[in-house]
């Protein structure tokens, strides 16, 4: 097998880490500073700690800790940064040196932060019935699943989407043949969609069905690693980045395809760090929505016969489409179903709050932020939210339930292949 | 590392107690990770404070300036620390007196034109609330999607539609400031004429956070324009581009901005939107006008027929909102895109008289040729006001020496063509060492006598405008 790098380490960035000039841009798109209006909280305060933190200036004490952790790695930040300066990344590295230094993963500092939290603690006393942590051991080991929910952390007000009794790469084969000359697309499952949602996945199938795509789901696939960067644990990227790259290399598709934003993301960062083979593999990662636009999905949904009754739709723009400019394709899918009254919502480019593991340990800060978006969903007055990442889906209907508002979330896809299903 | 006072003067246990009292715990903090974020501003510069404090009320900062006051320690007040002067630096320790939790728009007045805000509203959100009642904050800087009111009034803000608007100063009615002895007073009022003692509103806007601490703002609104209309205009010379704006000003046309792009500004940027500029091009000018729709297309006609005869190549009227956004795009991406000519960055905000922008540029152009190091540059031509940026590799050997004739040589020339040093950025610490340039020795006296007599234990700001020497 090929030799793949590990993860870069924090002194790698010191070239980008200079380049932040302390201008003042991320102030206007960060989640968390829009909420608390403290420095250390937006990626300029970040920076700055990185470059503390690479030039030794500073001790690791617990609040250094807590204001590393306190970042969504939603990039935000950085795709408006005028000097392209990667804070997510930096960010992520940093996590990964106090885990060096500290021989402690940021995952452990977050948990004895919230044990000493009382109001958390009396949630997450009584584990609840939302979650149970024997179905939860069927999922593996290593999925990145175990680090956004570590069991008894989850408080009890909060909605977590049940484990499928069916995952969806234990029923699907490892090929469907599509059209002869039809291009070969590996789909990329991701831990929500294969655990939690299967549908979704489902859904990604029949789409790239309709369009006559020869599809691989290599069954040996695994977490994209987003939990893992985000609570700074290199060697558990560096082995799923391994088992990805191995997984998905053999297959010689033209296209890896992701239904998960975030796994969009962290399958092609991490990739795309360990050197050309990864590179090569990264540069085949593409969002599905992108994918069956430029496929021409437009033609066959156009062809679809027109409707009486539709459901008014708003979109909601996960930060890891909307840093790549993915923004008009999920929207065009969704304009191009005939069932779907399309409304645009305010800010609809406003992460939602999740962030990796950030909402495990700052469930606080998350449930403000999603406070705001949901504000925004009820103003737009559409029945459904239709986004294009499943981790954003738990996210918002978390937010909808807070706000006690009607509202149900879904995936794009969903609606596609109810679509499909119904002119059938 | 940090520059600096080294940290004889920590601040005492009981001192830092009595802070607590009066902000409250999670107002306050002294743990290094936090006040390394409240060392720099955008002039990149790192000085740790010895604390930061965020409060929410007059009176609370009433309450920690009395006690500075008394125990003799600085004060640096802080919006969202973009400055390009220093000012938010807090280069002799103290207290980071941290603006960001006062931040309510209080009143929007919509039979007497004003708002009522707290100094930490951010400009931008301000203008769109304003704007979602039909009314307009015309001060536009470049920062205004994170700059702070407060920072903007005690620098003295300016922006594009400068030329047509004027700057901060002239949209302030009155404040609340808590003064270094932590009293709060009140300048001017709600109305338009105020002539009651001496105008401290116009002392206090631009006084960069040295006489006191403002906490509260009256602003003047007027209506929103009905629409607006973006040209872009190429020419084949700076020259001819820099005559152009004399002659549309001397038209008797004063447009909302009226900016300009020389050819290397307008190289780093060819390749930032989808508009496609000429390969002669040498320079441009972005003017946009504003009012009612029927006039604006007269008022593009006859700048058109202005400018013609100075070398245009190309002219452009954008047709909808995206096109003006692109080609204001193409404006707003210059200054990050420097860093592909050098890697350091001298960024100088010179103003001159509109008249001499041409003798400017000329200026301009020998001293990049006669010291041999590249200047860029654009800005707001139609007040004069210049954005020169000296670009260099700081690591070639002798090039700080370069750096500091040309600044130097620069600000002579400005100075000479009776202009300013600085349009809006402000003295702060950066230019400190050129103020006894502008100003004679009677003048930086009378400026110095306010400020003691104000801050007679110079605990506010301190070694700010007038430098460390001259301060105590
Ligand atoms: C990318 C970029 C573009 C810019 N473009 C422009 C531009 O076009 N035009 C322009 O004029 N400037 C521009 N600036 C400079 C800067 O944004 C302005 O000077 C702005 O007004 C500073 O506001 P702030 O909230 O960041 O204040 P800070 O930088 O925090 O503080 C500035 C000064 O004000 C004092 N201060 C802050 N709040 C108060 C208060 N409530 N009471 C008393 N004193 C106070 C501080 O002590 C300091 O001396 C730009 C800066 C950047 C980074
Ligand atoms: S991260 Fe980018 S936007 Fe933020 S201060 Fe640094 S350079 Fe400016
Ligand atoms: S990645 Fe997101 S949360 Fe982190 S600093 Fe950037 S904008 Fe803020």
């Amino acid at each position: 097998m090929a030799e793949l790098k590990k993860q870069p380490e924090l002194k790698d960035y010191a070239e980008q880490i200079r380049q932040c000039v302390k201008c003042g841009t991320c102030h206007a798109y960060c989640p968390i500073f829009d909420q608390e209006r403290k420095e250390p909280l937006v990626a300029r305060g970040k920076v700055a700690l990185a470059q503390a933190l690479l030039n030794k200036e500073t001790e690791i004490d617990a609040r250094f800790m807590d204001n590393i952790s306190k970042c969504l790695l939603c990039g935000s930040c950085s795709d408006k940064c005028p000097n392209l300066v990667p804070v997510e990344e930096i960010v992520a590295a940093s996590r990964r040196e106090i885990a060096r230094r500290k021989g402690l993963s940021l995952f452990g500092i977050g948990l004895s932060t919230t044990l000493k939290h009382p109001l958390l603690m009396k949630f997450m006393a009584r584990m609840g019935n939302l979650f149970s942590w024997l179905v939860f051991r069927k999922v593996p080991e290593k999925s990145g699943l175990r680090l956004r929910f570590p069991a008894p952390y989850i408080r009890r007000d909060r909605t977590i989407p049940k484990v499928a009794s069916r995952f969806l790469r234990d029923s699907h084969p490892e090929y469907i043949p599509g059209e002869p000359g039809k291009p070969t697309v590996a789909l990329f499952t991701g831990c929500m969609a294969n655990f939690m949602y299967p549908h979704i996945g489902e859904a990604a199938i029949d789409a790239l069905k309709l369009l006559g795509m020869n599809i691989r789901i290599p069954k040996d696939q695994g977490c994209c690693g987003v939990p893992a960067l985000s609570s700074g644990d290199g060697a558990a990227v560096d082995e799923l980045t391994r088992r990805n790259f191995s997984a998905f290399n053999r297959l010689e598709a033209d296209y890896i395809v992701t239904v998960c934003a975030s796994c969009n993301f962290g399958l092609r960062t991490n990739l795309g760090k360990t050197g050309a083979d990864g590179e090569g593999l990264a540069a085949k990662v593409i969002d599905i929505h992108r994918f069956l636009v430029e496929q021409g999905i437009g033609e066959k949904l156009a062809a679809l016969p027109a409707r009486e009754k539709k459901i008014r739709v708003t979109y909601h723009d996960p930060c890891h489409l909307r840093n790549q400019g993915i923004t008009g394709e999920p929207r065009a899918i969704l304009k191009a179903l005939p069932g779907v009254d399309f409304v645009e919502m305010r800010n609809a480019d406003q992460c939602c709050g999740l962030g990796g593991t950030f909402s495990v340990y700052h469930y606080d800060l998350t449930i403000k932020i999603g406070a705001k978006k949901a504000a925004a969903i009820r103003d737009a007055r559409a029945e459904l939210v239709a986004t294009a990442c499943p981790g954003c889906m738990m996210q918002l209907l978390d937010s909808i339930n807070h706000a006690g508002l009607p509202n149900r979330v879904c995936h794009v896809l969903e609606l596609v292949a109810a679509e499909l299903k119904s002119s059938r | 590392m940090f520059t600096g006072k080294e940290k004889e003067a920590m601040l005492e246990k009981s001192i830092l107690q009595k802070l607590e009292k009066i902000v409250g715990r999670d107002n306050m903090t002294t743990e290094k990770s936090d006040l390394i974020c409240y060392s720099f501003d955008a002039t990149q510069q790192r000085f740790l404070p010895d604390v930061a404090l965020y409060p929410r009320s007059a009176e609370e900062v009433g309450e920690i300036l009395k006690l500075a006051n008394r125990e003799r320690i600085p004060v640096v007040p802080r919006g969202a620390g973009s400055g390009f002067s220093g000012g938010s630096l807090p280069t002799m320790g103290g207290i980071a007196l941290v603006l960001r939790r006062m931040d309510k728009i209080l009143e929007i007045d919509e039979e007497n034109l004003l708002a009522v805000v707290e100094p930490g509203v951010v400009t931008e959100v301000f203008q769109q609330a304003v704007e979602a009642k039909g009314l307009f904050y015309p001060p536009d800087p470049a920062s205004l999607k994170f700059s702070t009111l407060g920072g903007n009034v005690a620098e003295c803000a300016g922006g594009p539609r400068c030329v047509k608007y004027g700057v901060t100063r002239d949209y302030i009615l009155g404040l609340e400031v808590v003064t270094p002895q932590g009293e709060i007073i009140h300048t001017g009022g709600r109305t338009m004429k105020g002539v009651v003692g001496y105008d401290l509103t116009r002392l206090m806007v631009g006084s960069e956070g040295t006489l006191g601490v403002v906490t509260r703002i009256i602003i003047k609104l007027l209506p929103l324009p009905e629409a607006k209309k973006t040209m872009l205009i190429v020419f084949d010379s700076i020259r001819g581009a820099s005559r152009a704006v004399s002659r549309i000003i001397l038209g008797r046309i004063i447009p909302t901005t009226l900016e300009f792009m020389d050819s290397t500004s307008i190289d780093v940027v060819r390749n930032a939107t989808n508009l496609s500029i000429p390969e002669q091009a040498k320079a441009i000018l972005i003017v946009e006008v504003d009012g009612e729709e029927e006039l604006l297309e007269k008022q593009a006609k006859r700048i058109l027929e202005i400018v013609a005869p100075f070398g245009v190549l190309e002219t452009r009227v954008a047709k909808d909102k995206a096109e003006s956004e692109d080609i204001w795009k193409l404006r707003r991406s210059i200054s990050p895109s420097l860093r592909q000519v050098n890697p350091n960055k001298f960024n100088e905000d010179i103003c001159v008289p509109r008249s001499k922008i041409p003798d400017m540029i000329l200026e301009l152009e020998r001293i990049s040729r006669e010291i041999g190091v590249p200047i860029i540059n654009f800005g707001h031509a139609g007040d004069g006001n210049i954005h020169v940026n000296v670009m260099v590799d700081l690591t070639t050997e002798g090039m700080q020496e370069k750096v500091d004739r040309a600044l130097e040589e620069i600000f002579r020339a400005t100075l000479s063509l009776g202009g300013t040093i600085s349009g809006e950025h402000g003295i702060g610490t950066t230019k400190a060492p050129f103020l006894a340039m502008e100003l004679n020795d009677p003048t930086i006296k009378y400026m110095r006598i306010i400020k003691q007599a104000l801050d007679p234990n110079n605990i506010l700001n301190p070694g700010k405008i007038f430098g460390f020497s001259g301060n105590e």
